[in-house]
This record gives structure tokens, sequence and C-alpha cells, in this order.
């Protein structure tokens, strides 16, 4: 038992449930992304929206999955980085540099992580449990979470701080994409190449999907 | 050996000087006065440490061996970077003319947890050594000598386990990886043997127990940065890597005990 167990807490395998983990959320990610992009288009179709998805019994299957995935993607993430830490203590006067520098977002993996973690509480405070606004669609009433968006984007200094913490997603996702694969266990001098590209282009959609509602909001309807 | 005739240089040298495993260790500033630009990088190296011993001074310990860069004992972080600037190369086979005259270099040892400093850039490597002695062969019957023919290997598979086997197990993958992972050593010789039908046998279990010993070893976990490929003096892919995560799950999903 302990023995089948062991891959859990090896190496590769905790890097392999990071990679799991991290494409479960990059899966949500695009999908959360596609959904703001009704924002700027009508308020009914994205309320109607959000109420189908939160009345959805299979709400509470997908919540439990992403919170699950994304404790043990953090508590990994920050038990690999402290071990990677320990494995030199003794620091260099110099980094690599020139043509032997890795892509600098693949090291600051555990910092743009963080700012994503921290993002995430500031996030669900302020949209999940803000004010629960109500309206009447054909006499079904639901959460009017439009006009809290609006109410929230309409202030400079949240659209500013939004969009820097998109960007931190972009660069985390920029590595962690590309790597996954690489960790799963897929690597072909052809495809690789791709993957790396299409990690890159989704990284930016992502990011740039994120930061068009906010923006979007604030030069339409900030008084 | 650079010509007697041969243009020359004036370097400074701010070289990591640390007398024993215990002794906390700090920077060095040596002038290397009249190198000749044919010189390699560890005939700078002589150079200064001749001057060092005439003038009664201890001299810079330094690993090297085979100075053709097949052995892997030469090492050295060179201006941040392990075996210095140029890609492909080792520390023995790079050339003072990729260097200026007055320019500081910084000389410091490869730094890890699993690679103690024995003394100034000489570290301790034998964490290879176990890692290779866990799993890094191939059992055979000692007997006649095998028929040459007898086991047929395709040329690509032939071609792709002599890339992975051109590692000269120097430790530059680990001295670059910002975790200090040795996963793109473990990878090369895995696959090495992995694509050979020499290998098959005890591919599972290679693979499980070299890996556990370099995690016992104190080296960090993979990030895919990719920066160990970068600083390899013999171009190893990233490639290892990968396919190495794949035996690993295979293997870890197969054992049976
Ligand atoms: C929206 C949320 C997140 C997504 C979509 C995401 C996605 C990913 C992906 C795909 C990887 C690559 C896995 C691999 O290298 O195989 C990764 C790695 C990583 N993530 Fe996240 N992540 C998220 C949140 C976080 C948070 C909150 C942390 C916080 C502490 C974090 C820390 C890390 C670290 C440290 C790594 C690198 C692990 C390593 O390479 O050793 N991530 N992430
Ligand atoms: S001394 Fe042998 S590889 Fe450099």
């Amino acid at each position: 038992m302990q023995k089948s167990l062991s891959y859990l807490s090896s190496a590769i395998g905790r890097k392999q449930l990071m990679a799991i983990t991290g494409l479960v959320w990059s899966g949500f990610v695009l999908t959360h992304m596609a959904a703001n992009l009704l924002i700027p288009f009508s308020a009914e179709l994205y309320n109607k929206y959000s109420h189908a998805l939160i009345t959805n019994p299979a709400i509470y299957l997908a919540e439990g999955l992403l919170v699950l995935t994304l404790l043990v993607h953090i508590a990994n993430g920050v038990k690999l980085t402290l071990e990677n830490r320990g494995a030199r203590p003794q620091k260099y006067a110099m980094g690599t540099n020139g043509s032997k520098a890795p892509r600098f977002q693949s090291t600051w993996m555990i910092f743009h992580g963080s700012l994503l973690a921290v993002f995430l509480i500031w996030h669900l405070l302020t949209f999940k449990f803000g004010t629960d606004y109500q309206i009447v669609y054909d006499g079904v009433q639901m959460r009017d979470l439009h006009r809290l968006v609006i109410e929230i984007f309409a202030q400079p200094a949240y659209v500013i701080g939004y969009a820097l913490c998109m960007v931190g997603v972009g660069l985390h996702l920029s590595h962690g994409f590309y790597s996954s694969f690489a960790t799963l266990g897929f690597y072909h001098p052809r495809y690789s190449p791709m993957i790396q590209g299409l990690g890159y282009l989704y990284s930016f959609v992502v990011a740039a999907g994120f930061i068009i509602p906010p923006l979007y909001v604030l030069m339409t309807k900030a008084n | 050996m650079a010509s007697a005739n041969s243009k020359k240089i004036n370097l400074k040298l701010k070289v990591w000087r640390q007398k024993t495993r215990e002794d906390a260790g700090r920077f060095e500033e040596i002038s290397a006065q009249e190198i000749p630009v044919d010189a390699s990088f560890l005939e700078m190296m002589d150079i200064v440490n001749n001057r060092l011993i005439k003038e009664g001074r201890d001299p810079i310990a330094f690993d090297h061996d085979c100075r053709e860069g097949i052995c892997g004992s030469c090492s050295m972080v060179i201006n941040g970077n392990p075996h210095g600037p140029e890609r492909g190369t080792a520390t023995c086979q790079l050339h003072m003319r990729k260097f200026h005259d007055a320019q500081e270099i910084v000389v410091e040892p490869f730094r890890a947890t699993a690679f103690p400093v024995i003394k100034d850039l000489s570290v301790d490597r034998t964490a290879f050594d176990r890692i290779i002695a866990a799993g890094g062969y191939v059992s055979v019957n000692t007997g006649n000598a095998p028929d040459a023919n007898a086991l047929p290997v395709p040329k690509e598979k032939a071609d792709d386990a002599f890339n992975s086997a051109t590692c000269i197990g120097c430790g530059a993958c680990v001295a670059a990886c910002a975790n200090s992972s040795a996963m793109l050593f473990v990878s090369a010789k895995v696959n090495h043997l992995a694509v050979l039908p020499q290998g098959e046998p005890e591919r599972e279990r290679r693979v499980l127990r070299m890996m556990q010993t370099m995690e016992d070893s104190g080296f960090g976990n993979c990030s895919n940065t990719g920066a160990c490929s970068l600083a390899c003096p013999k171009e190893i892919s990233f490639e290892n890597i990968a396919r190495m995560n794949a035996e690993y799950m295979k293997a870890s999903i197969k054992r049976r005990d």
C-alpha cells in the first residue's frame, strides 16, 4: 500500500499532479473568460447565463472539483518550491544569462502563482460574496450580477488592480500550459514547439479576454 | 597550448575561495596577467595558479582531467553560466578569445546541496555516481562476447540512444537549474538504455530506483525551465526529461510491489 502511494509523493508524481490540476484550472479560466465577454454585449444574456450556471445542480460537483484541484495545486506548488529552494542554500553571485538564460516566467511560477491565490480571494469576495442585487426577467427572479460588475469596474483603481493580476495569469499560463505537457510526458520535436506557441496564444487570449470587459465598463460607464 | 606570439589580455578574476567543506567561503580578487587569447579557460587558471604558487599563496582548486570535453570533470560557473557563455562548450574547451582585455570574470563553484564544495571551485559530485549505481547500467552474464548482429537495433534508435549517451555527467544541468534538479542527467541515462533492447529487462526498476536516489540526494524538482539543456556542454535535449516523465508514470503504474 505504501509503495502504491509512493508515486503520489514522488518528485515526478507530484509534478504530474501540478500539471493535471493546472490544466483543469486552465480549462476553467478559458470558459470563465469567454462568459465574461458577454458583459459588454447584454446584461440580460450575462445574468441569464450565470443564473443557469448556479442553478444547475452539477455546479456543486464543479465547484468541489475546482476547490479540490486548487488546494492540491497550491499545496504542491508551495512544497515543491520550498524543496527547490532548499536544494541550493547558497545563492550564486551571478545568475545564468545570455544564450544560457531560461525564459524568466518559468522560474517565477511561485510569484505569479501566489499573486493568483491572493487575487482569487479578493475576486470571490468582490463578486461571489458581493452585493446581491436582484432582477426579474420573464417572471424569473435572479441575481443581477451585471449591475455589480458595472458598479465595481466603474472604479479605475479596481480595473488597474484587476488588469495587473491578469498579467500574472498570463505569465503563469504562458509557462504552465507548455510545461504541463512536458510534465505529463509528452514531447515531440515537431509538435512541442507548436504546443509552446499555442500556450503563448492561449495565455494571451485568456489575459486579454479578461481585461477587455472591465476596460469597456470603465470607458463607457464611469462618471 | 598557446603559441608564444599570440595576443595577450589582462583580466580581473573574482574567484570563490573556500578552504574546507565547512568554511563559509568568500570571493577573492585575483588578477590574471598576460593571458594568451589562445589559451583555454583552464590554461588561464594554470597560469594564475603558477603565479600564486611562486608567490607562496594557495593555488585555486578546480577539477579537470581530459581537457578535451569528454570526461565531465571541469566545472565552474563563469560569469553566471556553468562552463561559461558559449553553448555546447565545456570549460576546458572555452577559449580566452571569448573574453576581452580588462574584463572582470566571476568564477564560482557549481552550487547545490547535493554538490557540496570540497575546496574553492571543486565540488563533490558523488551523488551522480550513486544515481548511476542505482540503475544506470545493464546486468549482463559474463561469458563469450555476443555476436555483433545478434541483437538488431534500428538506426534511429541507435542514434537516439547515442544522443542521450553523450552526457558526460559534469553536472552543469544541476548548476544551471534554478531548482538544482538533476532531471536532465537522470533522464539522459534512463533514456539511453530505455530505447535499446539491452536495457529493456531492467527498464522499470531502473527509472524508479534512479529517481528515488536523485530525490534522496537532495536535488530539487523539475520546473521545465530548460536551463539545463542550454547549459549542457553536450546539448542534451530537454526532450529526455519529458520522456522520462512518461517512463516514470508507466513504471509506477506497472510495478507489482
Ligand atoms: C488560476 C489558477 C491557476 C492555474 C490555471 C494554474 C496553472 C498552472 C499550470 C498549468 C502549471 C504547470 C504545471 C507543470 O509545470 O507541469 C502550474 C505550475 C505552477 N503553479 Fe499554478 N496555476 C494556478 C494557480 C496557482 C496558484 C494559486 C499557485 C500558488 C501558490 C500556483 C503555483 C504554481 C507553481 C509554484 C507552479 C510550478 C511548479 C513547478 O514547476 O515546480 N499556481 N500552474
Ligand atoms: S576536463 Fe574533461 S570535459 Fe573538461
